[in-house]
């Protein structure tokens, strides 16, 4: 059976304005399978899927549903039809609580007017017992990014739904959770749900997937079967070009300094971590592995006083620092890339320029205090450049950009300020293989002119790949480090996990 | 979108930069001034005593004074923050100046005491939205009332004639300079400095920041809550100013001045493109929304419409205003 086809796209296109996001695209879904879909930032991915789901009209071509054309105008008439669809960005209620999130897809397309909410919630409870233990009842405001995520998927399982489409599912899940999820996906594809799966992570796509799409600035490359290919191939279909080393080269044994960038000693901020003391070596780039909710992104926020109130040392190349709050640290060059980039990272509907210029105005501006607009397009124009920014004219609002961008632009926002010391809380989510590999390099080659680098990723492949030795933090204290050899994803997960303290492996 | 035109609408030099007149049609005020003209061509008709001299300066000095309170609101409403006492504390202003002056203080000393205790309300609203963390619609409403109890306690709900007030006082209010009233000066001064402000300096463009998402503001070192607290106190100063050109205007302090006053405000603000979101917003715009209703007050007046009719006809057109407008501007996105 596997060669039905339910879903059938032909030369369709979208425009916004002067951006071309499709062209003449086509596209078949099979029932019961496994579909992947692979291409660049910005390569339209997240719009043919918007198009699906009846949130964008497309400008011609055509969609046919079990061999019959179809016009699907809103995502109210795309559920009916049967379709399922878990957004890139998080789009939930965070004033609610997670059982009512979940339903509320649910109540959308009942089409009696009185609701068993009784029953809905025990369904939705049900549903999300099978992907996470969160209690249901808590507002979605007070969960992590992760767990937000795994809220949004677990909305969509709920429908019965013939065909699902997950946009970047696993960008903010741990490696376990995102396990959890690829069984259910399996166990949805044998009952003959057909599923869309976008990713940049190749591993995902040939563990998981049956089939993979490529598509380049609009343009749909190539369908193959996930046994036929390797993953070279399908990066090389999707930057039409060769790319051969993923990760750069790490720091040279000889090129080792004993000289600290940074030295924090016995931090604690009395709730979230205690205790904790590390220190940063010129040239290297430090990683911070852990599980969710481990304290991670709390011990960097707290060095730069973005987040309550620390006890403890810090020292900036080795004089102490008493940096007061976060402007402190930002004149003192070290500045944070948050993990949750459409809250907390990005002015979604200020233009492109004025985001990067946002950390230290006074770049772009005169001794007047006058914003020079030429210097702020100039300085926008030469960090777009440096991270390959894919963008129609920065005057545009980010909004505007795909999501990959849109960290590009983030993470711009830092480099404006020529930074001393950078944290970077899952500096490449939702970034593309060949920009990856790039922010990569560009991370290596800042972290051998000086400045230091702190990474934390839940992508323990990425971490392994970049850093030149790795922190554990296991419950808010530091529980062990790996380096060399010994960094391998089984030691990073044991001691994340496990309870035996100073397991320190050199 | 149109904080793109706040921001870089102006001297933006960059190498993809569209051809003058494709950036003078995406700007939303080429909207609100063809509008406005159209307006003004058909009433040149409709209405022989529309084109007199007479009527332009009643005209204009009707919204000259407006549009200083508009500039306050606009900054505000950018910022995030939305003010509901303005028309309260312009009276309130009007009438703590006419009082101090009755009690034999000079008119320029009392001018400034009163605009000082007007910043001290911003102040005080500011200060329960940013270390209370109160809604700024609720905390004005509070102070909307408050002021008006204030105004009627002060005078004893009549109004104060301040016949003896000093000529030269009278001047900024009544005066000229040739054939232009101070009153618009002023204006056009205050209208020039803080949409040039607005647009260039880096003081301002925080508040776009801030406005546009406060966490991510903080996230890039900007103190959002300062930010707020200055632009909310900015706003009640300026209705200190406006109450005492009004006061200087009509020679008197009228303490049920302005009722209603804020909606007009906050209705100028947003037709001429400030976001009730935050984030976005001009100063031009802003006045032209102004003049826009002022146009169609004074037009209405003109050709004798009902008082009843009138305020159905603004509302509608409030509506329709918006309504094209955001239209057009999704359009553009
Ligand atoms: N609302 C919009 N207005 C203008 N341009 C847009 C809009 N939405 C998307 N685009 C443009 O369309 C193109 C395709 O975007 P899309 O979001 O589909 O990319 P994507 O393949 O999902 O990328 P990513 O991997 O970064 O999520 C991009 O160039 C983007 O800038
Ligand atoms: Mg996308």
């Amino acid at each position: 059976m596997q060669d039905d086809v339910i879903l059938n796209i032909s030369n369709l296109s979208k425009s916004f304005g002067p951006v071309k996001a499709l062209r003449g695209i086509d596209f078949e879904l099979r029932k019961g399978e496994i579909h992947a879909i692979a291409g660049e930032n910005g390569a339209g991915k997240s719009t043919l899927m918007n198009v699906i789901d009846g949130i964008l009209q497309p400008d011609s071509g055509q969609i046919i549903l079990d061999g019959a054309s179809v016009k699907i105008t809103s995502p109210t008439k795309a559920q009916r039809l049967g379709i399922g669809f878990v957004h890139q960005e998080i789009a939930l209620c965070p004033d609610v609580s997670v059982a009512e999130n979940i339903f509320m897809a649910k109540t959308n397309v009942s089409r009696s007017w009185l609701m068993d909410y009784r029953k809905l919630e025990r369904e939705a409870i049900d549903v999300f017992k099978q992907l996470s233990d969160i209690d249901p009842s808590v507002l979605v405001k007070s969960l992590s990014i992760s767990n937000q995520q795994l809220v949004e998927i677990a909305k969509a399982l709920t429908l019965d739904c013939r065909i699902l489409i997950l946009d970047e599912p696993t960008a903010a899940l741990t490696e376990a959770e995102a396990q959890t999820l690829f069984a259910i996906m399996r166990r949805l594809a044998d009952q003959g749900i057909s599923i869309i799966y976008i990713s940049h992570r190749m591993v995902e796509i040939f563990d998981n997937c049956d089939r993979v799409s490529v598509f380049r600035d609009g343009q749909h490359i190539v369908t193959q079967n996930v046994k036929d290919v390797g993953p070279s191939d399908v990066v090389n279909a999707m930057v039409g070009r060769v790319i051969d080393e993923l990760y750069p080269e790490k720091q040279r044994a000889e090129a080792r300094s004993d000289e600290a960038i940074l030295e924090v000693r016995n931090l604690s901020d009395a709730k979230r971590f205690h205790d904790v003391s590390f220190a940063l070596k010129r040239g290297e780039i430090l990683g911070i592995a852990g599980l969710i909710g481990a304290g991670r992104s709390e011990i960097v926020k707290g060095i730069c006083q973005l987040e309550g109130s620390v006890s403890g040392d810090v020292l900036l190349n080795g004089t102490p620092l008493k940096l007061k709050n976060y402007q402190d640290s930002i004149a003192n060059g070290i500045v944070y890339l948050s993990e949750d980039r459409k809250g907390d990272g990005v002015f979604l509907d200020l233009p492109i320029a004025a985001n990067i210029s946002a950390l230290k105005l006074e770049q772009v501006a005169n001794g007047m205090g006058l914003i020079q607009s030429g210097a702020e397009m100039a300085q926008a124009d030469a960090l777009g450049r440096k991270l390959n920014l894919k963008c129609g004219s920065l005057s545009d609002p980010v909004s505007s950009l795909s999501g990959g961008n849109q960290q590009k632009v983030a993470l711009a926002k830092l480099l404006s300020v020529n930074p001393r010391l950078i944290f970077l809380d899952e500096p490449t989510r939702g970034v593309d293989v060949g920009a990856k590999s790039e922010i990569h390099r560009i991370l290596r080659d800042l972290a051998h002119d000086g400045v230091g680098i702190v990474v934390i990723s839940s992508e323990l492949p990425e971490l392994i790949g970049v850093c030149d030795r790795v922190l554990v933090v296991r419950e808010g204290r530091i529980s062990g480090q790996v380096a060399g050899d010994a960094m391998t994803e089984e030691n990073i997960m044991h001691l994340a996990s496990v309870m035996d303290a100073d397991a320190a492996v050199a | 979108m149109d904080s793109t035109a706040n921001l870089a609408g102006e001297g933006t030099v960059s190498a993809e930069a569209a051809p003058f007149y494709k950036r003078l049609l995406r700007m939303r005020e080429t909207g609100l001034i063809v509008i406005i003209l159209g307006l003004f061509f058909i009433m040149s008709f409709a209405s022989p005593y529309f084109l007199t001299w007479a009527n332009m300066r009643a005209m204009s000095m009707a919204f000259a004074v407006d549009g200083i309170l508009v500039v306050g609101m606009t900054i505000l409403l950018i910022s995030g923050g939305i003010d509901l006492s303005v028309g309260s504390v312009t009276a309130l202003a009007m009438v703590i100046a006419g009082w101090l002056f009755l009690s034999g203080i000079d008119p320029w000393v009392a001018s400034g005491i009163s605009i000082a205790l007007c910043t001290g309300i911003g102040a005080f609203m500011g200060f329960f939205v940013t270390r209370i963390g109160l809604h700024h619609f609720i905390v004005s409403l509070a102070v909307m009332v408050i002021a008006r109890g204030a105004c009627l306690l002060f005078t004893g709900g009549r109004p104060l004639g301040l016949y003896t007030l000093p000529p030269e006082f009278k001047f900024i209010g009544q005066g000229t300079i040739g054939p232009i009233p101070i009153v618009i000066v002023i204006f056009l001064v205050f209208v020039i400095a803080f949409d040039f402000m607005l647009r260039r300096t880096t003081m301002f463009r925080k508040v776009f920041y801030t406005g546009s998402n406060e966490k991510a503001a903080a996230y890039s070192g900007i103190r959002t809550k300062k930010v707020i607290f200055l632009t909310t106190t900015l706003c009640s100063t300026l209705c200190g100013v406006a109450g005492i050109i009004y006061m200087a205007r009509f020679g008197s302090a009228q303490p049920t001045f302005g009722l209603g006053l804020e909606l007009t405000i906050i209705a100028a603000a947003v037709i001429g493109g400030a976001s009730l979101n935050g984030g976005s917003g001009s100063i031009l715009g802003a006045i032209l929304g102004v003049i826009l209703l002022s146009l169609v007050s004074s037009s209405l007046a003109l050709l004798d419409v009902s008082v009843y009719w009138q305020d159905i006809i603004r509302g509608s057109i409030l509506l329709a205003a918006v309504t094209i407008d955001h239209y057009l501007n999704k359009r553009r996105a």
